[in-house]
């Protein structure tokens, strides 16, 4: 082969493998994609029934309940306007409490329940998750009408 | 008072930058040499004025100066010295002084290692770093500036955040950024180039050793970042895929793909364009990830409290230093010639696929990172992209990167015989896929495909990369030329891809992690390790009061360790922290962590037995002590350039 010719099977190589490369990252974008949604949106029915989400909100006062000696905790998450009750199974982190932002991600199960496979919380006390901070916003308005 | 000095200090600083931005630029351009003298005194000038503004703040922390806004919210009197010393880059404004006074320790080490280069291209090189210089010191004065003051003065400080308040983020910032910032002197010697229309292979060989060291500061801050992770915040976990990180990352694998492409454009004169292109998106990369960062737009740790208008100008700089660049070389571009050609199999193909293979993973990155953010601020809705995208889009290049690594290292360069290179590796070939099904097999009695396949791209990568190094140590009075350093350097690296491979591999494949509810005397077995929780008592720490747990590790009924994981309250902040107890061990870590109480004396408690993790960041360290070796090499000790080149020859003579 003439260098240019293998210079050109190079370059048709190259070309497929980042076409496949492509590809394959689109189909494991679209696999991995999760949307935040607020307890309105859940309740409003905007939120994915089969597909794992995000859900954020606040932690209502009163609402963590642990069941005693186990890993397992449920506690409701608010906008103020509507609350949706959330299981979890694990250890949270450590400014998890009541009163407090939140993110959850998992699924909805069929009760309308939130089980949820993992738990954040914000990272300092003055700090609110802007996505937290919009829907609780969102929500007090929502309240108000 | 003297607060004002440093905010004083700043503004002078900047002025010395504006000249250093334009007289010298200017002056190579017409001509002048007068005008271009101006580079290396302002240069100086303005890392003293730099350093003496940040040694003011500095002293303001260690003074409690809480009439300083920023000292008031960041430390406390009770934080301990080194603490507080730290904390001047705990914070927004304290960290943008941090990449100044890195950025002007840069530009001084340019100025004085330059002066073997032709005087107009030096200059021109210290004008670019002064523009940036320009943008950042007035980013600080004008948005962020750290001695703004409080009044009334606060009584006491806020404190550092707790999380901050670790031997971790003494040293983590100021490496991770000399790395980020260093990516500026590519940077400059590119635009340069650029700006002068000529780039020969000089030009590679100057911007190699400045590259290389950037980039061994960019592994072991990112390192760094990742082992903090791993034992303060990250319950164990060592990469999370989190924006910030990911703002890291990037310029890394940028930098990684630089370096290569650097040696091509050294030796052979050819990847010209590529290679300034390479060091535009390198900087450009290490800016965007200063926005993301520093924007507000995520939510991290690393997000402080923040403003708009912080965003919107760093976001200005990133296109006016990134889109000017881009300009200038869409201008200049064709005037880079290359001086060769190559053939297929041939170490340019190899170093040719590596940089497309890491701009793969660059972009996969970039997309996963960014296109939340564009959602978002189109209003189309909040998502965010999880992990097992990043897993999957990084691995997709990374497994073809690693096998052509083993191979490539070992090509020549124009035109390589394959069926030689065939011969040699195929040895290394062998040893590697046994490695990849024994030791498995073997050591944790079950491999999965991606197991065997991980270690034997590790076992691989390190086999080829120590092939000719221990072969020319087995045979010492073998002919031939005996290695470089450079060479000592580019097999080191490379061993230490491979150790990073491996202990990403075994963690991945062998790590058992469990959340436990334990009461005083329960009892946990993993991975042949006996856990017993003992119960918890209260202690005292300096600042804080924390509740430490008891856990005895047994192994066939011996006692091994007794671990004291810490649930800590800092007295200022009041915010529960974790501090997880290890038992490190080259062969595998223990790591036990509380959670909280679950009532009835039962505790929630995080074990996990972690093999193999520290060569993840043993890997990283040995990559950047092979940096540390190549960029000393021999033929980049510029000022002794041609009595250097003349004793190389007649060492060869004699060698020979």
């Amino acid at each position: 082969m003439t260098p240019r010719r293998q210079r050109m099977v190079l370059v048709g190589l190259v070309v497929a493998g980042v076409a496949v490369s492509a590809a394959l990252a689109l189909q494991a974008f679209r696999e991995n994609v999760l949307f935040f949604f607020s307890p309105t949106d859940v309740v409003a029915g905007t939120a994915p029934v089969e597909r794992g989400f995000r859900l954020g909100g606040m932690v209502l006062d009163g609402s963590v309940q642990r069941d005693p000696g186990s890993l397992t905790v449920s506690f409701v998450v608010t906008d103020f306007a509507h609350s949706i009750p959330v299981r979890y199974t694990g250890v949270l982190p450590d400014l998890f409490g009541e009163g407090q932002g939140v993110v959850a991600r998992g699924l909805l199960d069929n009760d309308g329940a939130f089980v949820a496979e993992e738990v954040l919380a914000k990272h300092d006390e003055n700090y609110m998750p802007p996505d937290v901070a919009e829907a609780l916003e969102r929500g007090r308005a929502a309240a108000q009408e | 008072m003297i607060p004002e000095l440093g905010q004083f200090a700043l503004i002078l600083a900047l002025g010395l930058a504006l000249i250093q931005a334009s007289v010298p630029l200017i002056g190579a351009t017409i001509g002048r040499s007068d005008w271009t003298a101006f580079a290396r005194p302002m240069a100086a000038g303005q890392f003293v004025f730099v350093a003496a503004a940040f040694v003011i703040l500095a002293q303001s922390f260690l003074s409690d100066d809480f009439s300083v806004r920023y000292v008031a919210m960041h430390s406390n009197s009770a934080l301990p010295a080194a603490y507080k010393l730290a904390a001047v880059w705990g914070g927004h404004e304290g960290s943008l002084l941090l990449w100044l006074m890195i950025l002007a320790t840069w530009t001084l080490a340019v100025a004085f290692a330059s002066r073997s280069l032709p005087d107009l291209y030096a200059a021109r090189v210290i004008g670019v770093l002064g523009i940036v210089s320009v943008g950042m010191l007035s980013f600080t004065l004008l948005t962020s500036n750290p001695f703004d003051r409080l009044l009334p003065a606060a009584l006491d400080g806020n404190d550092l955040n707790p999380l901050l308040q670790d031997p971790g983020l003494v040293m983590h910032p100021p490496i991770l950024y000399s790395g980020y910032v260093g990516l500026a002197v590519p940077f400059a010697f590119a635009v340069a180039a650029l700006l002068s229309g000529s780039l020969d292979k000089n030009w590679a060989r100057w911007t190699r050793p400045w590259t290389i060291t950037a980039w061994m500061f960019l592994t072991v801050g990112i390192a760094l970042g990742s082992w903090w992770a791993y034992y303060e915040l990250g319950w164990g976990g060592w990469w999370f895929w989190d924006p910030v990180e990911n703002a890291s990352f990037m310029p890394w694998l940028a930098a990684t793909a630089l370096i290569h492409s650097l040696a091509v454009t050294e030796r052979r004169g050819i990847f010209k364009s590529w290679t300034v292109l390479l060091a535009i998106a390198a900087f450009s990369l290490s800016l965007l990830g200063t926005f993301l960062v520093r924007s507000g737009v995520l939510i991290s740790v690393h997000a402080f409290a923040s403003d708009p208008s912080r965003g919107i100008f760093i976001l200005l700089l990133l296109s006016v230093i990134s889109g000017g660049a881009l300009l200038l070389y869409a201008a200049r571009a064709r005037r880079m010639e290359s001086e060769g050609g190559f053939r297929l199999v041939s170490r340019e193909s190899f170093l040719l696929l590596n940089n497309i293979l890491l701009l793969v993973a660059t972009a996969a990155v970039l997309f996963g990172t960014l296109y939340p953010l564009f959602l978002d601020a189109l209003g189309l809705g909040k998502i965010s992209v999880g992990p097992p995208y990043f897993k999957t889009v990084f691995l997709i290049p990374m497994l073809p990167l690693l096998l052509l690594l083993g191979v490539g290292m070992h090509a020549t360069w124009l035109s390589t015989n394959s069926q030689r290179l065939a011969q040699k590796l195929s040895a290394a070939a062998v040893i590697a896929m046994l490695a990849g099904i024994l030791l498995p097999l073997i050591v944790y009695r079950s491999a999965s495909v991606m197991t065997i396949l991980g270690v034997a791209l590790g076992a691989w990568v390190i086999v080829s990369a120590l092939w000719d190094p221990v072969s020319r140590i087995v045979r010492r009075d073998a002919p031939g030329v005996p290695l470089t350093r450079a060479q000592w350097g580019m097999s080191t690296a490379h061993a230490g891809v491979g150790l990073f491979v491996l202990g990403v591999t075994v963690t991945s494949s062998f790590g058992i992690e469990s959340d436990q509810s334990m009461r005083e005397g329960d009892t946990l077995e993993m991975a042949g390790y006996e856990f017993q929780f003992r119960g918890t008592r209260n202690v005292d720490g300096v600042n804080y009061e924390a509740v430490e747990g008891e856990v005895e590790v047994r192994r066939d009924g011996r006692l091994l360790t007794i671990l004291s994981p810490q649930k800590r309250v800092y007295r200022v902040q009041r915010n529960p922290m974790t501090e997880a107890a290890i038992d490190p061990q080259l062969r595998r870590d223990l790591f036990v962590a509380l959670g909280e109480p679950l009532g009835a004396g039962a505790w929630s408690v995080r074990i996990q037995y972690k093999p193999f993790i520290r060569f993840i960041w043993l890997g990283a360290l040995v990559m950047a002590f092979g940096g540390i070796l190549a960029a000393t090499d021999r033929r980049y000790r510029a000022a002794k350039d041609v009595r250097t080149m003349a004793r190389t020859a007649r060492q060869a003579t004699e060698s020979a």
